[in-house]
C-alpha cells in the first residue's frame, strides 16, 4: 500500500520536475510583468511648465502642483497656470507642496518663505512677519490643525486655530544640526529628515522628541547593516502604516518601530545610493528617487524607470529577490534620471526631475 | 394641547404686559410681555422664520435672549436664556432645532423648538466653536452647521448630531455672516475686517464661498476697496447674491466730508444675473445711508431690501431697474452719487439702528430689528410702507449709556449724515485700516485706527497723545474734523463718553481657560518684563517692554519715540497704546506699517528703541508674543 502511494507520488511529481525551467522562467516573467510600467508624458517649458528644474509634485484629485525653480505650476483641466512672487508667492523658487486634506487648503515651502493658498488667495508667513524659524522652507506637511515646516534653521509648527508657532531646533530637541530637509506627518508621530543629524521623531502624545542616527557614528563605512539608520545624511522620509521610510545620499532605510532594514546598490535594486526622496506607499513598498532614476520597491523585487544613463534612451529594468536583473522594452522614459519627488494619481505617477515633470501613465 | 396651552399662557401674559404699538391696521395689536424684573435693554439684531412662517425668533445682544414670537400676531411667546452676547440664529429645515451663537462664549446653543411652548427656557445643549462666533446656517439636509467666526477669522463645519467641530476653513478677516444658496450646493461668508496688505494701499476683501458637498472652500470673489461687509442675501433661483458693504475713502486726507470722500454705502451684486461682480451705490447726491447692514432679496427677486443702520432706513431697490442701469454703464459706478435714483424705489424710515432683517416665506413682509430702540419695524413689501411696529419688551427708562450708544451709532450727525462713530469702530471694535486726519496737514500723521475697549485709565487719547480726556476725543475733534456739520451738546456728549468708557474687554481667547499661562507665554512674560539681556546687561528702563507698558492697561500713559517715526510723522513721540487685546488689531506702530506683531521686533526696530529685542533668538521673540496675545 505504502509503496503504490510513493510510486504515485513519483509519477505524480514527474510532470512537475519535467517543466521546472519553463516554471522559473515563468516565475521570472511574472515578476516583469507584476511590476507597474508607464507610459511617459513630460512636460517642460516647451508645454508650459515656467522652469525645468521641479522640486516638488503633488497630486490633488484630478488637479496636480508642481514646485519649479521659476514659480509654482498647476496642471488643471489640461492646462498649466503659474504662480509667481506677482501672484503673491513668497519666492519664485518652490521647493515643497502638501495638502491639508480636509480643508483642500495648499501650504507651499518655497526658499523665502512659506505660503498657504486657499481657494486662489495667497497668504505669506516668513521669518520676519511671522514665528517661521526660517524662511527657506524646504519641506512641509500638515497634521490635523498643524504645519509642520523643515527650514534651514530647525522645525516649526504653527498652530492654525491659535496662529502659534512652536520652533524646535538644536535647543529643545536632540538636533545637533539645525538643517531640517523633509518632514513626514502622521496620525500619532511626526517625522524630520534632518541633513547630518539622522531622523527625529516628535510623538504626538507625549509631546517627546526622539533621534535616530547612524550607528556607525562618522564612519563612512556601513560596518553595521540593518543595526539602525544607514546614514545621518538624511534627505526625506515618509511615515506610513507605523512604517518609517528614510532617505539619505547614502542609502536608505526602513523602519518598522522594531527592525531597522537598510538598503543598498550593492544589494538591492537602488539604481543609486543617492536618494533625493523616498516615499512609502505602505509598510513593504516604497519609491526612490536617485540621482540615477526612479525606483519602486514592492517588498521582494525592484523596478527602475529612468532615461538610460549612457544612451538616455528609455529605459526599465526590473531586479527579483535573487538579484537577476530584467530588461523590460520600453518605449518612453520620465524627463531625466535625477529624480527629485513623486506622487500619485490613482495607479499614475507624477515625478519631479532635474529636467521637467513627468507624468507616468500606467499601461495595464 | 400642551402646545395651545403654552400659547394660550403667553398671550394671557402679554395681554397684560406692555403694550405694542402698530402703525397700521393691517397688523392686530399685540403685547409683547417685558421680562419679569428685567430692566435692561434688549438690542435686538438678527432674526429669523420657522419654516411654516409661524415663529419669528429674535436674537437680542443685550440681554443675552432669544425671544420666540408669533409672527402674525406680532406677540412674545417665550424669552430664552442663551449664553452672552448672542449674534446669529439659524432654524434647522425641518424647524425643530434652532441655533443661536454666543460670541462671548464661543459656543452655540441649540434649543429644541417643540419645548418652545413649554416654559423651558434654557438651551438643551452647547456646542463649541471658533473665537467670536456671528452668522450660523444649517445645510439643507439638516446635519451640517456652518458658524462664521469673528476672531479666528474662519467658519467652523460642525456635525449636529455629535457636536464635534469638524474642520475649520479660512474665511475673510472678521468672518461674519453667513448665506447658503437655495439648493445647498454653496453657503458664503463675508467679513467686517479688510484683509491686512500692504500699508496704505487700497482695501481688499472677499465673498467666501463654500461648497458643502466638499465642506471647502471653493472661491473667493475678491472686493476691491471695500472694507466693512455686512450680510447676504442670495435669490431664490441662485442667480444673484447681494452684499451690504462700505466703502472708505481712507487714503485720501479727511478733508472732504461735503464732497462725499469718507465712505460710500453700497451693495455688491454677484452672479449670473450680474454678469459679475457689480458694486451698487446706495448714497444720494446730498444724502448718504450709512453703515447698510441687514439686506433681504424678495422671493421673485423683484426686490432688494436692505437697512443703513445708521440712517434708520430700509432702502427698497428695484431689481430689474438695478440690473437694467448696470448693465448700462461701461465703467464703475460705484462713486456715482446720482446713480441711486435709478433703482432706489423707496426709503423707509424705521426704529433706532435698524440691523438684521427677515423676510416672511410668502415674501409680503418684512421685519426689521431696531437694535437701539428695542423694536421690529413690519414692512409691507407690496406698499413700500412701514405696517407697524412691535415693542419686544425692553427697558423703557432710557439710560445714559443706552444714549450714549444711540449718539455711537447714528450717523445723523455727520454732515449729511454720511456717517457715525460706528463706521470706523465696528461694533464698538476698530476697522483695521489708517486715515489721515486733515487738522495735522494732508500727508501727515497718518494713524492707526485703535480698538476702544476697556480705555479707562488710557488717557491721553490720539497717537501724538494730543487729546487729555475722551470729551476732548469725541467732541470738538469729531465736531471739527470728522462730522463738519453739528456738534453733540453737552449731555450728549457726557453720554457718549459714558458709552465709550463703559465697553468692556472681549474675553480674551489665548489664555489657557483657567486663567494660567502656558510655558511659552510664562518664558514670554519673563522677557516682558527683564531688567537685564542675555548678556547679563542692564537694560534702561525706557527699553523694558514693563517699564513703558505698564500698569493694568500696559500703558505708563506717556509718550516714547522708539524709533518708528517716518518721514510723514510731525513727530516721532507717541503716546504710550494699551495693549488690551492687542493680538486682535493688526496692523500695528501707529501708522500700520508693521502688518504683524512679528514685524515690530523684526522690522522696526533695528536700534532697541522700541524695547530691546535684538539679543532675542527667534524662539524666544515668539514666547514674548505668546505673552502679548494674552494681554
Amino acid at each position: 500500500m505504502k509503496l503504490r502511494i510513493w510510486i504515485a507520488l513519483l509519477f505524480a511529481t514527474l510532470p512537475l520536475a519535467a517543466v521546472k525551467p519553463a516554471a522559473v522562467a515563468n516565475a521570472a516573467d511574472t515578476v516583469t510583468t507584476s511590476m507597474p510600467r508607464f507610459r511617459w508624458e513630460n512636460f517642460t517649458t516647451a508645454n508650459g511648465l515656467p522652469d525645468n528644474h521641479v522640486f516638488a509634485v503633488l497630486v490633488d484629485g484630478d488637479r496636480v502642483w508642481a514646485g519649479t525653480e521659476n514659480g509654482l505650476a498647476l496642471l488643471e483641466a489640461g492646462k498649466w497656470k503659474v504662480f509667481t512672487p506677482k501672484d503673491g508667492l513668497a519666492h519664485r523658487a518652490v521647493l515643497s507642496l502638501a495638502i491639508d486634506k480636509s480643508t483642500g487648503d495648499l501650504w507651499v515651502g518655497t526658499m523665502g518663505g512659506l505660503n498657504h493658498i486657499s481657494a486662489g488667495r495667497i497668504d505669506t508667513y516668513t521669518q520676519l512677519n511671522s514665528g517661521l524659524s526660517n524662511d527657506v522652507v524646504y519641506g512641509v506637511g500638515v497634521q490635523g490643525d498643524f504645519v509642520w515646516t523643515a527650514t534651514a534653521a530647525g522645525a516649526s509648527r504653527l498652530n492654525t486655530r491659535t496662529g502659534e508657532w512652536s520652533l524646535y531646533n538644536e535647543r529643545n530637541t536632540p538636533m545637533a544640526e539645525i538643517w531640517t530637509y523633509a518632514v513626514s506627518t502622521g496620525a500619532d508621530k511626526v517625522y524630520y529628515a534632518v541633513w547630518g543629524s539622522g531622523v527625529l521623531e516628535y510623538t504626538i502624545a507625549t509631546g517627546r522628541w526622539k533621534d535616530y542616527t547612524d550607528p556607525d557614528g562618522d564612519n563612512e563605512l556601513v560596518l553595521f547593516k540593518d543595526q539602525g539608520l544607514i546614514h545621518k545624511i538624511t534627505s526625506s522620509v515618509s511615515y506610513v502604516d507605523n512604517t518609517l521610510w528614510a532617505a539619505t545620499y547614502f542609502g536608505d532605510s526602513r523602519y518598522d518601530g522594531r527592525s531597522w532594514h537598510n538598503f543598498l546598490t550593492k544589494d538591492s535594486g537602488l539604481p543609486s545610493n543617492f536618494t533625493n526622496q523616498v516615499k512609502g506607499l505602505d509598510a513593504t513598498r516604497a519609491w526612490f528617487c536617485t540621482d540615477k532614476g526612479l525606483a519602486y520597491y514592492d517588498g521582494v523585487n525592484w523596478a527602475v524607470y529612468r532615461p538610460a544613463l549612457d544612451t538616455g534612451k528609455p529605459e526599465m529594468y526590473v531586479r527579483d529577490a535573487n538579484g537577476k536583473i530584467t530588461p523590460v522594452p520600453v518605449e518612453t522614459a520620465p524627463a531625466h534620471n535625477y529624480m527629485l519627488g513623486i506622487d500619485f494619481q490613482d495607479d499614475d505617477v507624477w515625478v519631479a526631475t532635474g529636467k521637467g515633470l513627468s507624468h507616468g501613465i500606467r499601461q495595464k | 394641547m400642551r402646545r395651545g396651552l403654552g400659547i394660550a399662557l403667553a398671550l394671557a401674559l402679554s395681554a397684560a404686559a406692555v403694550a405694542m404699538t402698530l402703525l397700521s391696521a393691517t397688523l392686530p395689536h399685540a403685547q409683547a410681555s417685558a421680562p419679569a424684573g428685567d430692566d435692561q435693554h434688549l438690542s435686538p439684531s438678527e432674526m429669523a422664520f420657522s419654516p411654516d412662517g409661524r415663529l419669528l425668533y429674535v436674537v437680542c445682544e443685550r440681554s443675552d435672549q432669544l425671544l420666540v414670537l408669533n409672527a402674525k400676531e406680532g406677540v412674545v411667546l417665550q424669552r430664552i436664556r442663551v449664553g452672552r452676547t448672542p449674534r446669529g440664529v439659524a432654524i434647522s429645515p425641518d424647524g425643530r432645532q434652532v441655533f443661536v451663537t454666543n460670541s462671548w462664549d464661543d459656543t452655540v446653543s441649540v434649543i429644541d423648538a417643540a419645548k418652545i411652548d413649554s416654559a423651558t427656557e434654557t438651551a438643551t445643549r452647547t456646542i463649541a466653536t471658533g473665537a467670536e462666533p456671528y452668522g450660523v446656517v444649517v445645510d439643507h439636509a439638516g446635519k451640517t452647521l456652518y458658524v462664521a467666526n469673528r476672531i479666528s477669522n474662519d467658519v467652523s463645519v460642525i456635525d449636529i448630531a455629535s457636536g464635534a467641530e469638524c474642520k475649520r476653513l479660512m474665511a475673510g478677516r472678521g468672518a461674519s455672516y453667513l448665506a447658503i444658496s437655495a439648493d445647498g450646493t454653496r453657503v458664503y461668508c463675508t467679513h467686517v475686517y479688510p484683509r491686512i496688505g500692504a500699508q496704505r494701499t487700497v482695501p481688499q476683501s472677499e465673498v467666501t464661498v463654500i461648497d458643502t458637498a466638499r465642506e471647502a472652500v471653493v472661491e473667493r470673489i475678491p472686493l476691491q476697496g471695500v472694507a466693512g461687509m455686512f450680510h447676504i442675501a442670495l435669490s431664490s433661483d441662485g442667480r444673484m447674491g447681494v452684499v451690504a458693504q462700505m466703502r472708505p475713502k481712507n487714503l485720501v486726507p479727511l478733508a472732504h466730508v461735503e464732497h462725499g470722500w469718507v465712505f460710500g454705502h453700497s451693495l455688491t451684486v454677484f452672479g449670473a444675473d450680474a454678469g459679475g461682480t457689480i458694486e451698487v451705490p446706495l448714497d444720494e447726491l446730498e444724502h448718504y445711508y450709512s453703515l447698510q447692514y441687514g439686506v433681504a432679496i424678495a422671493p421673485d427677486k423683484s426686490r432688494i431690501l436692505v437697512t443703513a443702520s445708521g440712517s434708520d432706513i430700509v432702502t427698497v431697490i428695484d431689481t430689474k431697474r438695478l440690473l437694467a442701469f448696470a448693465h448700462s454703464r461701461q465703467k464703475p459706478f460705484v462713486n456715482d452719487l446720482s446713480a441711486s435714483a435709478n433703482y432706489v424705489m423707496a426709503r423707509i424710515a424705521v426704529g433706532k439702528n435698524p440691523r438684521g432683517v427677515a423676510m416672511s416665506p410668502d415674501g409680503k413682509r418684512l421685519y426689521v430689528a431696531n437694535r437701539m430702540d428695542d423694536t421690529l419695524s413690519v414692512i409691507d413689501t407690496t406698499s413700500n410702507k412701514s405696517v407697524g411696529t412691535i415693542d419686544l419688551g425692553g427697558s423703557k427708562n432710557i439710560s445714559a449709556l443706552r444714549r450714549g450708544e444711540q449718539l455711537f451709532t447714528t450717523s445723523r450727525y455727520a454732515f449729511q449724515g454720511q456717517f457715525s462713530c460706528a463706521n470706523c469702530h465696528i461694533d464698538s471694535t476698530f476697522d483695521g485700516l489708517t486715515w489721515d486726519l486733515e487738522p495735522d496737514g494732508f500727508g501727515k500723521d497718518i494713524v492707526d485706527n485703535r480698538l476702544i475697549e476697556d480705555l479707562s485709565g488710557t488717557e491721553p487719547f490720539k497717537w501724538n497723545g494730543g487729546n487729555p480726556s475722551m470729551a476732548q476725543e469725541c467732541g470738538p475733534r469729531t465736531e471739527m474734523y470728522f462730522y463738519r456739520s453739528q456738534s453733540y451738546s453737552p449731555p450728549e456728549l457726557a453720554d457718549l463718553v459714558e458709552y465709550i468708557y463703559s465697553l468692556p474687554p472681549r474675553p480674551n481667547r489665548f489664555r489657557l481657560p483657567d486663567g494660567q499661562l502656558t510655558a511659552a507665554q510664562e518664558r514670554g512674560k519673563a522677557i516682558f518684563y527683564r531688567t537685564v539681556n542675555k548678556f547679563g546687561k542692564a537694560i534702561p528702563e525706557a527699553n523694558q517692554c514693563g517699564y513703558c507698558h505698564s500698569g493694568p492697561k500696559h500703558t505708563s500713559q506717556k509718550k516714547f519715540d522708539v524709533g518708528t517715526g517716518k518721514w510723514t510723522d510731525r513727530s516721532p513721540v507717541f503716546d504710550t497704546p494699551q495693549l488690551v487685546n492687542i493680538a486682535l488689531t493688526a496692523p500695528y506702530l501707529h501708522d500700520e506699517s508693521a502688518g504683524s506683531l512679528e514685524e515690530i521686533w523684526t522690522v522696526f526696530n533695528p536700534h532697541d528703541q522700541h524695547g530691546a529685542t535684538n539679543d532675542l533668538t527667534k524662539d524666544e521673540l515668539n514666547d514674548l508674543i505668546e505673552y502679548l496675545k494674552t494681554l
